[in-house]
């Protein structure tokens, strides 16, 4: 079974601080996407019972994030192959233009049997690259799958859905994305960090997929993007449990979120 | 004139679609309308009637077979060609885990721009704008949209549905005929979740617990804490990934978004793809063992401590209460 794992880089929001509202992002450093490493994982598990195939993780640049680091995290996590799509003119780019680029991508890579994504990616969040990467490929699309399984032919899925659980199959290929519990992702082995080095990784240009500046050029602009605004007591009761917890109640009942 | 198109696969969610353009449609010069989508004509039928008496006019409904299943390509083509029959600009889908899902194929398909997860919407320069959490929830991203259709899929619950009435209510439904292929994805099976439905966004008091819980049979300790505080029981999206809890309990990010009178953290870190879901709490309080945790940064009222010991206290001294 061949897989397409799409693999984004994200700073680690873990160590960001916000100051003045803005998020101060210098120095933070980056990691693989959190749900794009359940993805990994769903991968290698397919591959593993299928007795056959291989695993990419694909990957599209945005600004100075150190993507060729994260695939070689992608790789040393257990990936066959990287493939990344660098352009300068992704920088100032948007998901319809990430999804452009790794469509191209998977397509020039491929051909796959499946293609997996995280539901949303760490920082972003917005579940939109994959529909668009499903639509571009003219692929059927499994979102949030918290259990997969393949025939070869016919892959199933469990997916929880607002008031229902679906159990949902499709032929393949098909674009699926995962939420974080499918499973538990593996932490990379010393001895598969080591050869991480030596597996191939494929670096593709935005003209090596037929895309220029114009075509990945961002659909939205943004006006702002600050925290809001938090202003809390931070009052702290020290002592013995039941004294804290005296302080506690007798705090709450004078703010009149409890008692009568 | 053009118009703003309102769809949901929840009916409660279009509603509120619908208050929500019934508002902006004056200050971009738009009309309202709606569309209903199912294989069944008679599900779609009350669905169709309750958006036009709300002033969506027309409401296009469409029931073709293709549609059973509501698979998202199939829904992504019908919407396509209801987009066009209506001369939408702007699109406004709920953010429901199937319309945020819909919303970037639909955008494709469209060659739009979009934002999911939209949690306001104004009209700036006489743009839309549609602000939603960015950076995990520690910041809120406001963007305007530049392609001739907009796509905007809108969280439940931000807005009112309004009162019945506006523009042409009641007028026009309009059946839709679309070809469609037929969807790729099967529904083998659809069964309703298990265990009692809860609605965190309107609890006025809530007890959200973390991994300080160190295992599933501990939970009584803090259902107790719940009941005698008269409060839901809410959780961090660990424990429910581990099963311990429903998906509709968790709050955060990819959770319930809660706006309580009191807010209880027990054994919570407060990463900000959970307290993302806090913000609009009047009064926090955190109980938790580490007094590093970034919980503490939004505690109104805090303990350090162990959870093991100072639950039980809280219960006991509420029993006096
Ligand atoms: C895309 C994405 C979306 C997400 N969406 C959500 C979301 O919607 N909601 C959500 O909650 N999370 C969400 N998360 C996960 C989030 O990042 C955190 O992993 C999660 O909230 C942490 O849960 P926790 O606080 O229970 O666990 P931990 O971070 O492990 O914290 C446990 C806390 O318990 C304390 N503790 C331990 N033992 C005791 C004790 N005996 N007494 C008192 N305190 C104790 C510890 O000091 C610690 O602070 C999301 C993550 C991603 C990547
Ligand atoms: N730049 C990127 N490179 C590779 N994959 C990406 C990229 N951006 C998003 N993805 C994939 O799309 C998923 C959802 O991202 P998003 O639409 O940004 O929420 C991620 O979990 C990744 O699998």
């Amino acid at each position: 079974m061949d897989i397409a794992v799409c693999v984004k880089t994200n700073p680690d929001l873990q160590l960001m601080r916000v100051k003045d509202r803005a998020p101060v992002l210098e120095a933070v450093p980056f990691k693989v996407g959190d749900l794009d490493k359940n993805a990994l994982e769903a991968a290698l598990l397919l591959r593993d019972a299928a007795g056959d195939g291989r695993v990419v993780a694909v990957t599209v640049s945005e600004g100075d994030r150190k993507i060729r680091e994260t695939m070689k995290e992608a790789l040393a996590i257990g990936a066959d192959e990287a493939v990344i799509v660098s352009d300068p003119a992704l920088d100032q780019s948007d998901q319809a233009g990430v999804a452009l680029a790794l469509a191209g991508a998977i397509g020039k890579a491929g051909p796959f049997d499946l293609v997996l994504f995280g539901e949303g990616s760490t920082d972003g969040y917005s579940g939109q690259v994959p529909s668009r990467v499903a639509e571009l490929l003219g692929l059927p699309e499994i979102g949030y799958a918290r259990s997969l399984q393949s025939t070869g032919a016919v892959l199933r899925a469990e997916r929880s859905m607002g008031e229902s659980i679906e159990t949902l199959e499709t032929a393949l290929p098909a674009a699926v994305t995962v939420v974080s519990e499918i499973n538990e992702p593996r932490i990379p082995s010393l001895m598969n960090i080591m050869k991480a080095g030596k597996k191939p990784v494929v670096e593709y240009a935005l003209g090596d997929l037929a895309l220029d500046a114009a075509a990945v050029a961002p659909r939205r602009a943004v006006r702002s993007n600050l925290a809001e605004e938090q202003s809390r007591k931070h009052v702290l009761f020290d002592g013995e449990p039941a004294a804290q917890a005296e302080a506690l109640i007798n705090a709450l009942v004078a703010e009149g979120v409890l008692g009568r | 004139m053009a118009a703003i198109l309102v769809y949901s696969e929840q009916a409660d969610t279009a509603l509120e679609l619908v208050g929500a353009a019934r508002g902006l449609a004056p200050q971009l010069g738009l009309t309202v309308s709606a569309a209903v989508l199912g294989a069944e004509a008679a599900g779609t039928a009350a669905a169709a009637a309750a958006l036009a008496a709300h002033g969506a006019a027309p409401v296009y409904v469409c029931t073709e077979p293709a549609l059973e299943g509501l698979d998202t390509a199939v829904v992504t083509q019908a919407l396509a060609h209801i987009v066009e029959q209506a001369g939408a600009s702007v699109v406004l889908l709920g953010s429901t885990r199937r319309g945020r899902e819909l919303g970037g194929r639909l955008a494709q398909r469209l060659g739009a721009g979009c934002v999911t997860d939209a949690i306001s919407l104004t009209v700036e320069d006489g743009l839309l704008v549609a602000g939603r959490y960015n950076l995990g929830g520690a910041t809120v991203q406001r963007e305007t949209i530049a392609t001739p259709v907009q796509v905007v899929a809108v969280m439940p619950k931000i807005f009112e549905a309004g009162e019945p009435g506006g523009a042409g209510a009641g007028e026009a439904v309009v059946a839709v005929s679309a070809e469609l292929a037929a969807p790729a994805v099967k529904v083998v099976d659809r069964r309703p979740k298990e265990g009692q439905a809860v609605d965190l966004a309107a609890a006025a008091r809530i007890v959200g617990v973390g991994r300080g819980l160190a295992k599933r049979d501990d939970l009584p300790l803090t259902e107790a804490l719940a009941a005698a505080l008269g409060a839901e029981l809410a959780c961090t999206k660990s424990l429910a990934d581990f099963g311990w809890m429903a998906d509709d309990r968790i709050v955060g990010l990819s959770g319930a978004k809660t706006a309580p009178d009191m807010y209880l953290a027990v054994g919570i870190s407060g990463q900000v793809q959970h307290t993302v879901g806090i913000a609009q709490a009047r009064i926090i309080a955190v109980v938790n063992q580490d007094k590093d945790a970034p919980m503490f940064a939004l505690a109104d009222y805090g303990v350090v401590g162990d959870l093991y010991k100072l639950v039980p206290a809280l219960v006991e001294r509420l029993k006096t209460l």
